[in-house]
């Protein structure tokens, strides 16, 4: 079953691109669609960030994710570069783990 | 799919044990702002047909803000053809490299790669919280995200929170 489910997402991503080109421009202009669109990346990537450090399938754990999350934080503070944040994250990971 | 969050999103649900179609639903939800990108390209870009095909699939956050950043619509449609196929070239790319490469790995975690999509969300999401109604919005769905995530199955929580921030769009003023 995965790979229908990977075809209909794609397929699903590919639709929303090109009804943005297509679609009237009045039918996506109501204020509350506006406001509410942006918004759902904001909460999904914060709900994804939260979920992938402190769960392990449905169980919450505290483990050395929690260090790297840190890590990554202060680094895009610093504005450090997309692979960047990823490779300090990842190389926390690995290094608490071979204490 | 090209559309990283989206396509993070998917393989994040899947790995933490969730069906491949809440995965679905969770990547389409990530990508339905790029509808609004589309919006604010179909005037610059003014294209009709199979050129309209190819370019929807180049609508993504870099392109449109590469694209809304110059100051002449001939500029700004070089800019998103060019930043469009060479991010495509390159992502996917990469995208394949790592599926490949994977494989050849015994254990993930001993390089810290399961600390590495954490890592990935937090930098796609950093910029879009430069205000403080953002930061309060990201901090809220984190902790539903967490409270209601021993209590249903695994990818659940971001639907959960995806109903939450739609009704909190819709009826706040």
């Amino acid at each position: 079953m995965t790979w229908p489910g990977i075809l209909v997402a794609s397929a699903a991503c590919y639709a929303l691109k090109l009804a943005g080109l297509s679609l009237p421009q009045r039918w996506l202009q109501n204020p509350r669609v506006q406001r509410t669109v942006p918004l759902i990346p904001i909460a999904l990537l914060a709900a994804l960030v939260a979920t992938q450090t402190f769960a392990t399938g449905q169980h919450l754990v505290l483990d050395v994710r929690a260090a790297a999350l840190a890590v990554a934080v202060v680094a895009v503070i610093l504005r450090a570069p997309f692979l960047v944040v990823i490779v300090l994250a990842a190389a926390t990971a690995a290094l608490l783990r071979l204490l | 799919m090209f559309t990283g969050a989206s396509q993070f999103a998917l393989v994040g649900v899947v790995g933490a044990g969730g069906s491949i179609w809440a995965g679905a639903l969770a990547a389409g939800l990530l990508g339905s702002r790029n509808t609004l990108y589309g919006l604010r390209l179909s005037t610059l870009l003014a294209v009709r047909g199979w050129r309209r095909a190819l370019a929807s699939q180049f609508v993504i956050d870099e392109t449109t803000a590469m694209a809304i950043a110059r100051d002449d619509p001939l500029s700004g449609r070089f800019a998103f053809w060019a930043t469009g196929v060479v991010l495509f070239v390159f992502w996917n790319t990469g995208t394949l490299i790592g599926a490949l490469a994977t494989h050849a790995l015994s254990n993930p975690k001993v390089l810290g790669l399961d600390a590495a999509p954490p890592a990935a969300f937090l930098a796609l999401l950093a910029p879009r919280l430069r205000a403080r109604e953002p930061l309060a919005l990201a901090i809220a769905a984190a902790v539903v995200a967490i409270a209601v995530l021993p209590f249903v199955p695994a990818g659940v929580p971001l639907l959960i929170v995806a109903v939450l921030v739609a009704l909190f769009g819709a009826f706040r003023r």
